[in-house]
């Protein structure tokens, strides 16, 4: 059995506090008014000694923020005040809601991960269960919380779904087409049955785990087997619709079919990351001691190899939409690009770069601390992918990364830690009676 | 993987009693014997269809593209869809020998030989489309990037088309090394096991002089770990780059960003429904049932099912997305699809791809042959449905109503399928006569800790080395097939391999009877010797004049035995093992008790 040590628990707890207060400034120093964002607006500017012609420029080029739904982008220049108002009150909000939205996909992208080792009765990942399961559970607060935060999007607290202001909609012959789908109420429903659908599967198939521990035949291990294998059909499905749901709906008029595998692919390979990092963190406590350098070996190959599938489905959106160059769909690229040029090609030097040259060579994969490293690139690079999925849309060419992102995310980190060990620490470490447990303490590359 | 645990609820990957010879007597038989009427029947059937497209690839040729059904509007139609078509279903020999390997699955040993070689002999029906297609097929070599005074333009790098040029021909030449590579061990078995010397010349040629030292396996593994490294990555780019010769315009219908994933996951999907198809036959044709199981069947129908759903899925996300774009073009596109004068392959291509896969979630109807056999050639005419709807569906309905048309083949379209159809059979079935189909060296590899045998042995506890059923005495499981340089080698007795000496008649008589036991007449019966295959009345004659009278003792005859047997009677050196007389003499031995 495992005990969540006091520095740990002490650590997650400080992380929250400093996250919440950095998260109420945020909320406390966004503009309260269009003059308070334009005086915001015109001091950043002489600080970077650049002329406001030029940001106008940027904004209107850009069609980036999601307020501007008007036809002809010939703005006034009291319209552009007002965007850059929203623009900066959003941004505590979306802060808020790429960390909220990121950690919970870790906890989901390993819910697939141990579905699918169900699924496919794999023979040496058992002795992981254990690890998975803890990190899954943070599904339940994580769930709750975006759920929360969507809830309060629907009652019109923040502007980050601009399809879900009437008056944005009653101008817009587009949303107007979508309102069958993108409409509050029904928003709410499917992300409700989403969170009960997953939460279910996790918490059922862990009381069939427990129940194995302690069982006299096979029973609760095959019907594991079976509700996972059903499991993974909802989930192909309900993740897809999640991802245009809380994500793609936030540039409401682009769309791209392949983006619910893209971010899928995201959140697969964060999750897989933080199983290795959480496996090697109670590996060094000196538990888990039948889990040897293969099972690592063979959860960085993973991150390495869905870390190639990621840029490939990174690649295959953004090339076919910039090869066709259609007006409609390339938009979105052409805001992340000019006025996310860092972030956005930096992620790809994160996901890809990194993972590929620091995990390709065998032996490097199973020097532990090495694998943690590479680990944090890949979070770090993933975070940035949900924050260029989020941010052009609500906040436009107003970003940065300052208090209110870091604070949302030592926030979620420390919520994430404290739960996630709390569950690790709630069960014994090993499962006893899987019948694929000797295949795996024998697992040997 | 080194150790040879497995859990006991895991089901035996080769049933029946088998042990290492009897893997290499099994693989061996079919390339040994004679090919059986019906191999006649459907190789004459499978010609007489290749030398048609033959004959209509000629007049295409002769005459122009214009003997084909295309038109202004339809201007890319069977050609396209036979390419894809094809590309698609040699998709899954790689994705079954690289990335199943990556992943370790054992069961991927009994069948990754036949699904390279179907992957290489359907990559040829593919290559062939867009070589026909160019009209002046002797001018092929302008899509490579030459200096222009080979009289080619340079080409143009921004075309997918070329793309796929490079893609393909690459998937070509990596699938064939790893194909070979994993040969060399097999054919090195076929040549040592060869009698006529002519056969020993070519398996020895074809198996690169592989001589079974540590240091080939080391080489051989290595390599084969390489190969499954870069053939991963291409399995994803071959179909993705097909895909980009539609998802790169701007046709709606076509300009979808999920075709890629998509495209793969139909390719894999119609590639093991191939798989599926032509290893029901075989398994049964060259009696491999121990090796190619039902739960073999079973774990591609579950691939099936898998690949299945996810291509399903990934039509509803296009179904919706052309709704939730706003974009009238693609509505229509869709619903054109849906409820226009193609109607007809749009349900095809839904029913035999989305809905029929799911009867695969009962284990009664996926361990079924006839049902798994059945829905392999549903899948299949479902994926050809689907490529026909994405193109001729797309296309037939453009941006001008007054151009818009229907597609009906010609003779000759309909000829040149039905010719690739037939050149792939040639191949296959040519194959299937000449290649051990089954990747011996693999099998064997897993046999003790996936062999029923084996594991039997080691549920009830006992040592895994002291198997042999015929005679305590000898403990040799191999059956002393010293020949064999591939794994038996570790297995083999030493003392086979010392040389005998030349001794006289008797006395060789009477040491080949103090091994496999003398006849009694007094308490033993004599059994009719010419049962076994390969024993004739002379032969038998000659065995009772040395004391052979019953199948206990020819059961027990290992490889000192035969030398000693050709020594004494002159008569077909090697003939008797290679007709395993010994094997055949057990089972006839066991069904007269």
């Amino acid at each position: 059995m495992y005990t969540v040590s006091n520095r740990l628990r002490m650590g997650a707890i400080i992380l929250m506090i400093v996250g919440l207060v950095g998260i109420t400034y945020g909320f406390l120093s966004a503009p309260s008014s269009i003059e308070e964002a334009k005086a915001m607006v015109a001091s950043h500017d002489e600080g970077h000694g650049e002329d406001h012609g030029k940001s106008d420029l940027h904004t209107t080029d850009g069609h980036s923020a999601n307020t501007d739904k008007k036809e002809g982008h010939a703005m006034s220049s009291s319209d552009h005040d007002a965007h850059v108002y929203h623009q900066l009150s959003n941004k505590p909000w979306s802060a808020l809601y790429v960390a909220a939205f990121f950690f919970f996909m870790i906890a989901l992208g390993v819910l697939a991960f141990y579905a699918i080792q169900r699924a496919a009765q794999a023979g040496w990942s058992p002795l992981l269960f254990r690890v998975m399961e803890g990190i899954t559970a943070y599904l339940v607060p994580g769930g709750i919380i975006i759920f929360v935060i969507l809830v309060l999007s629907v009652l019109h607290m923040n502007h980050l779904f601009v399809w879900m202001d009437p008056e944005v909609v009653a101008h817009d012959a587009l949303l107007q087409g979508k309102k069958g789908f993108l409409n509050p109420t029904f928003f709410l429903i499917r992300a409700a049955i989403f969170l009960g659908g997953w939460i279910a599967y996790r918490e059922y198939s862990r009381k069939l785990s427990l129940a194995q521990d302690n069982a006299d035949d096979n029973s609760n291990f095959k019907l594991n087997f079976r509700i996972s294998a059903g499991f993974l059909v909802f989930y192909l499905i309900s993740e897809s619709m999640m991802s245009w749901d809380w994500i793609m709906s936030v540039d409401p008029h682009w769309f791209s079919t392949l983006f619910g595998w893209y971010i899928f692919a995201s959140m697969f390979v964060s999750g897989i990351t933080v199983i290795a990092m959480v496996t090697i963190y109670l590996k060094s406590k000196g538990l888990l001691s039948d889990v040897n350098d293969s099972h690592i070996h063979d959860l960085a190959k993973f991150m390495f190899g869905i870390s190639v599938f990621w840029t490939y489905l990174w690649f295959s959106q953004f090339m076919l939409i910039w090869y066709a160059n259609i007006p409609e769909e390339v938009t979105y690229y052409v805001t992340r690009i000019q006025d996310y040029n860092l972030p956005f090609f930096g992620m790809i030097v994160m996901n890809f770069l990194f993972p590929v040259l620091l995990l390709m060579n065998s032996d490097y994969k199973r020097l532990n601390w090495f694998v943690v490293m590479a680990g944090v690139v890949i979070l770090a690079g993933h975070y940035m992918d949900i924050y260029n999925a989020i941010m052009p849309a609500t906040v436009g060419d107003q970003w940065s990364i300052g208090i209110p992102e870091i604070s949302a995310v030592l926030f979620f980190a420390g919520l994430f830690i404290f739960w996630v060990f709390r569950a690790i620490a709630a069960a014994p470490l090993q499962p006893k009676r899987n019948p694929f447990i000797e295949e795996s303490k024998h697992f040997h590359y | 993987m080194a150790s040879h645990y497995e859990a006991p609820i895991r089901k035996p990957l080769v049933i029946g009693d088998k042990g290492y010879h009897d893997v290499t007597v099994d693989i061996a038989a079919p390339v040994e014997g004679r090919a059986n009427k019906h191999w006649w029947i459907v190789f004459t059937i499978a010609l007489a269809a290749f030398l048609w497209g033959v004959g209509c690839i000629i007049y295409t040729v002769s005459t122009g593209i214009g003997t084909w059904g295309l038109n202004k509007t339809v201007n890319w139609a069977w050609d396209i869809t036979n390419f894809v078509w094809w590309v698609g279903i040699g998709h899954a020999g790689t994705l079954i020998s690289a990335v199943l390997l990556l992943f370790r699955q054992k069961w991927r040993m009994a069948i990754n030989r036949s699904a390279e070689a179907m992957t290489i002999f359907s990559v040829i029906q593919a290559g062939l489309f867009p070589i026909i297609h160019m009209g002046r097929p002797w001018l092929a070599y302008w899509v490579l990037p030459i200096p222009n005074q080979f009289g080619s333009l340079w080409v143009n790098f921004n075309s997918p088309l070329l793309w796929d040029v490079f893609a393909i021909s690459t998937y070509l030449s990596v699938s064939l090394v790893f194909w070979w590579t994993g040969l060399l061990p097999d054919f090195a078995m076929l040549r040592d096991r060869a009698v006529l010397p002519f056969q020993k010349k070519i398996y020895g040629l074809l198996s690169f002089g592989w001589s079974g030292r540590a240091k080939d396996w080391q080489r051989f593994e290595e390599v084969s770990l390489v190969l499954a490294g870069l053939a991963t990555p291409l399995v994803l780019s071959v179909h993705t780059i097909v895909s980009f010769d539609f998802a790169t315009s701007v046709i709606p219908g076509w300009h979808t960003t999920i075709f890629p994933p998509y495209f793969v996951a139909g390719a894999i999907f119609s590639g093991f429904a191939m798989v599926n198809t032509l290893l029901i036959i075989m398994r049964k044709v060259c009696s491999l049932e121990d090796y190619i199981t039902v739960q073999h069947i079973e774990l591609m129908n579950i691939v099936i099912m898998l690949t299945g759903s996810i291509v399903g899925c990934a039509y509803i996300t296009e179904l919706f997305m052309a709704w939730y774009s706003g974009v009238e073009y693609e509505q229509y596109a869709f619903l054109n699809r849906a409820t226009g004068p193609y109607w007809w392959a749009y349900w095809a291509m839904m029913s035999c791809n989305v809905f029929s896969p799911q009867f695969m979630w009962s284990k009664k109807l996926r361990t079924s042959i006839m049902f798994s056999f059945a829905i392999s050639i549903v899948v299949n005419i479902g994926m050809w449905f689907e490529r026909f709807v994405i193109i001729v569906t797309s296309l037939h309905r453009d941006y001008l109503p007054s151009s818009w048309t229907m597609f009906s083949p010609t003779f000759v379209d309909i000829g040149i399928f039905i010719g690739t159809i037939g050149f792939f059979f040639v191949l296959f079935l040519l194959y299937a006569r000449t290649f051990p189909v089954i990747a011996q060296a693999e099998v064997k590899s897993i046999l003790k800790s996936s062999g029923s045998k084996y594991k039997k042995l080691r549920d009830s506890g006992q040592p895994l080395y002291q198997v042999s059923t015929a005679a305590p005495k000898i403990i040799d499981l191999t059956n002393g097939n010293r020949k064999n340089s591939t794994l038996d080698a570790s297995e083999a007795d030493e003392a086979n391999v010392v040389s005998e000496p030349k001794l006289e008649l008797e006395k060789e008589a009477m040491s080949l009877l103090a091994t496999i036991g003398k006849f009694d007449a007094e308490t033993d019966s004599a059994d009719d010797l010419k049962l076994v295959k390969g024993i004739g009345p002379k032969m038998e004659v000659t065995l009772n004049q040395i004391g052979i009278y019953t199948f206990a003792q020819v059961s027990r005859m290992t490889s000192k035995e035969y030398d000693l047997l050709d020594s004494i009677t002159g008569a077909f050196p090697g003939r008797a093992q290679r007709d395993d007389w010994a094997g055949q003499a057990m089972k006839l031995n066991n069904s007269k008790n």
